[in-house]
């Protein structure tokens, strides 16, 4: 929301002063407190940190394994934000990852060579992609069933391609490199899923396929008779979602060196839970892809802190439950003080 | 009780909304076991008053005195009660549910929360026999009856009432000329029972058939208190309808003719809806369709857009639109701006700028990549143009009145350029000092070279800014004729006639 409605410049000309809109000047203050309260969440876990585990959280190395650990999910839901503010939504996320990541490194796909391999994943993803696009748009099937038959059904083929077993990728194999060269200390995944969120916000915000996005989740009838072809559109965004989900299988192989059925487990009600945390509408026509990475952070850090002072999982989840809730209840606050 | 005690007697009801006085001062008088119709043009004022009536609205002033008590309705809940139930032009029914829940939704047979579903069907199947319709099965889906079906299923939840007046508003809008018949005679049994009924149609000729007495209505206020609905010549209800007080500010037609042919429709064809239209527009010039709800007009447009399945040949500049697909339209150089302008046309929670240049991203992009600086600058221009109000085009669109955001929707189709604009009822919801303003604004495009297709259920609308207008009833062109050789008696009666069987 932030980078949809920047508050106005002093550039106006003729405009008389309370025309200079309260209404705007708030709802940008609102959208920043938005981002501010990710924030403030972010460094307060960063201080429980600090004070619980003052030796092992600052340190460099737990900071890169925070920001690696965030990257496969972060580009999926990169993805999932447009399809989200494009008014779907998008469930087969996980499983579509764990397919391209098991087609990319069947034996044969492997012979071809690192490139052939992140290629086949990226294609594979943007299919299935294109495949669930194509039955939401033109096939008319609600997205949550489409892309649920799409989870149920990826999941099984990558389970046949790969008799359930994890392929692993040979150590010498340049996609692994991505994991274990670093730049400045950072591992090259981390820098792809930057590069993933940089790319995301453009489209999103400076292009006409991000303003058509918003306005075909925000009135589907309106973006139609203004000439938008929606339904095209539309299948575009899960094709969208599915490349987002090849990047991430590249991802996920080169950290585990491996391509398997098992991959990506439950990764689309992460992506969706961060989505939703950073502020966008599960209604569509409003949202931010920053709010998702800031809440896909805070979703992060929680994992991290509770591994580092031997917590049990399951109060991980419950922490995670709890923060969707607040967090869900308070932007309807701000939303009520909108309108 | 007897024939002149009247049964329903509201007094000086007055009714504001922002903006808009919807009611002032209406009088209205329902005897019991009568069929007293309610006759007014779109905008004068009668939903308000059932409304009112049922429930949903509070008046600001005026009494409502029922069975000689004074009553106040605060809620739909309430109004039943008292025995007034109303059928909706929009047929309130669940679709999921069986007939009988319908019937008895809000006050099921039930005890302890259980529903008692055979007690229910059977008195559901007494009511719906009682109406003539036995071949309802009372534990059917809803769903899957035709809309005379749903309509009778409506009728029977009103009789479960047991109410004293009963509200139909347009109930023949969606039935066959049979089913007209059966609702006729179901309502002369109500009414020989002592029941009252508050009838609302455009059919002057069913009004005849079925009513007792008329009340009309004109701009809020009673024209007219209980004329006998038989013997009052038509010139006399039409020119009560007319007869208006507020008047409208049209600015003066161009002098030159006008250009090269824009649109050429040839036979066009809504199945069930338009019969076989065939029209043209020409550059510059202004073309009104003038008809009733439902007579077909806003089909024909959003068939012309391409929004809507249709057979028949639409050119645009000679070129052949395809239906289905409104972006061919776009492309081709049409701009619309629906009937619903929320629902429809605007990004609600976005800003002005953004709902001006959502239909002409490619102006200010490049590969897909928007300047947005160059962006802001066209809809600040534009919004100059047009004398958008307040000038700051960041504001959420949803903060500007309805003529201002209007003003936006045209101003969409001005960043490209446009050969053609629709305008599907343009001033609805806009408050009468704004409408002079866009009908200037409309103008104006049209003297740079636009054609215009109207459409608007305002005859003097109509009349007033078209050069030209079309006459739609039931799905075909009755007249054409210049606007400045009609006038609003003339199109009223054509618009209102019936037609003897045909089309429907």
């Amino acid at each position: 929301m932030k980078e949809a409605t920047p508050v106005p410049p002093v550039e106006e000309r003729e405009v008389k002063p309370r025309a200079r809109s309260a209404g705007a000047v708030r709802l940008g203050r609102i959208s920043e407190a938005r981002h501010v309260g990710l924030v403030l969440a972010i460094v307060l876990l960063a201080l429980v940190g600090l004070v619980t585990r003052p030796e092992n959280f600052a340190t460099t190395s737990n900071l890169v394994s925070i920001l690696t650990l965030a990257s496969t999910i972060g580009v999926i839901t990169v993805g999932m934000t447009f399809v989200i503010i494009g008014g779907g939504i998008d469930l087969s996320v996980g499983a579509v990852m764990a397919l391209a990541s098991v087609w990319a490194t069947t034996l044969a796909t492997q012979s071809y060579g690192p490139v052939v391999m992140a290629v086949c994943a990226i294609l594979v993803g943007t299919g299935a992609g294109l495949v669930s696009g194509f039955l939401i748009a033109y096939g008319r099937l609600v997205p949550f069933i489409a892309t649920l038959a799409m989870l149920v059904a990826a999941r099984g083929l990558a389970q046949r391609m790969s008799d359930r077993n994890s392929q692993l990728i040979p150590s010498d194999n340049a996609l692994v490199e991505l994991s274990t060269t670093r730049v400045l200390g950072v591992p090259l995944l981390v820098y792809i899923f930057a590069l993933v969120v940089v790319i995301g916000w453009l489209v999103l915000n400076r292009t006409t396929f991000g303003r058509r996005t918003y306005a075909v989740g925000g009135n589907p009838e309106a973006a139609r008779l203004a000439g938008i072809d929606v339904r095209r559109h539309t299948m575009l965004l899960y094709a969208l979602s599915g490349l987002c989900c090849g990047i991430a299988a590249i991802i996920i192989m080169a950290r585990t060196t491996s391509g398997a059925s098992t991959h990506g487990d439950l990764y689309e009600l992460d992506a969706i839970a961060a989505v939703i945390i950073g502020g966008t509408l599960l209604t569509g026509g409003r949202g931010s892809i920053i709010g998702a990475i800031l809440g896909l952070l805070v979703f992060t850090l929680i994992t991290n802190l509770f591994i580092l002072n031997g917590l049990d999982t399951a109060d991980q989840l419950i922490a995670k439950g709890l923060i969707i809730i607040v967090a869900v209840l308070l932007q309807r606050r701000s939303l009520e003080t909108r309108t | 009780m007897s024939e002149d005690a009247p049964l329903l007697v509201m007094r000086g009801i007055v009714k504001e909304f922002p903006g808009v006085r919807a009611l002032d001062g209406v009088d209205l008088e329902v005897r019991a076991g009568e069929v007293h119709c309610l006759l007014g043009q779109n905008g004068a004022g009668k939903s308000t008053l059932i409304k009112i009536l049922a429930g949903a609205q509070l008046p600001d002033k005026g009494t409502i005195t029922l069975g000689g008590a004074q009553v106040r309705a605060a809620n739909p809940t309430a109004a039943i009660r008292l025995g007034i139930s109303t059928i909706y032009q929009e047929l309130d029914l669940v679709d999921g549910l069986s007939a009988a829940d319908n019937i008895f939704l809000g006050h099921e047979k039930a005890s302890l929360g259980f529903t008692r579903r055979a007690e229910s069907n059977r008195a559901a199947r007494e009511l719906l026999d009682r109406l003539g319709h036995g071949e309802i099965r009372p534990g059917g889906e809803v769903g899957r009856l035709s809309p005379a079906g749903k309509q009778v299923v409506s009728m029977a939840r009103a009789l479960s009432h047991d109410a004293r007046l009963i509200i139909m508003d347009e109930p023949s809008a969606a039935l066959s000329h049979d089913e007209v018949g059966n609702l006729f005679r179901i309502i002369r049994e109500l009414t020989a029972q002592g029941v009252a009924v508050v009838y609302i149609s455009h059919r002057l000729e069913e009004i005849r058939e079925i009513g007792d007495r008329v009340t009309v209505l004109k701009d809020g206020r009673t024209a007219a208190v209980g004329l006998p609905a038989k013997d009052t010549p038509t010139s006399q209800i039409v020119s009560l309808m007319t007869g208006r007080n507020v008047e409208y500010v049209f600015p003066p037609r161009r002098t030159e003719p006008p250009g090269a042919e824009v649109l050429k429709v040839t036979d066009l064809v809504v199945p069930g809806v338009v019969s076989g239209v065939s029209f043209s527009v020409r550059a510059g010039e202004i073309v009104g369709l003038a008809g009733l709800v439902g007579s077909g007009r806003s089909e024909i447009v959003e068939a012309i857009y391409g929004a809507r399945r249709a057979s028949g040949r639409i050119l645009l500049d000679g070129h052949a639109v395809r239906p289905g697909s409104t972006s061919r339209a776009v492309r081709l150089g049409m701009g619309l701006a629906p009937e619903e302008r929320k629902a429809q046309a605007l990004l609600l929670d976005q800003s002005v700028a953004r709902n001006i240049t959502l239909g002409g991203l490619e102006r200010f992009s490049r590969f897909g990549w928007i300047d947005r600086r160059r962006e802001l600058a066209e809809a600040r221009t534009l919004a100059e143009t047009l004398d958008i109000r307040p000038g700051d085009v960041r504001r959420p669109i949803k903060t500007l009145s309805g003529g201002n955001q209007q003003k936006a929707v045209l101003a969409r189709w001005l960043v490209n350029g446009r050969k053609l604009l629709l305008l599907d009822e343009p001033t609805r919801g806009v408050d009468v000092g704004a409408r002079a303003e866009l009908y200037a604004v409309i103008r104006r495009l049209a003297d740079e070279g636009i054609g215009v297709l109207l459409v608007s259920s305002e005859v003097p609308e109509v009349l007033g800014l078209a050069d030209r207008v079309l006459v739609i009833r039931e799905g075909a062109v009755v007249h054409e004729a210049a606007a400045r050789d009609l006038d609003e008696h003339q199109v009223l009666d054509l618009v209102m006639a019936t037609s003897t069987g045909g089309f429907r």
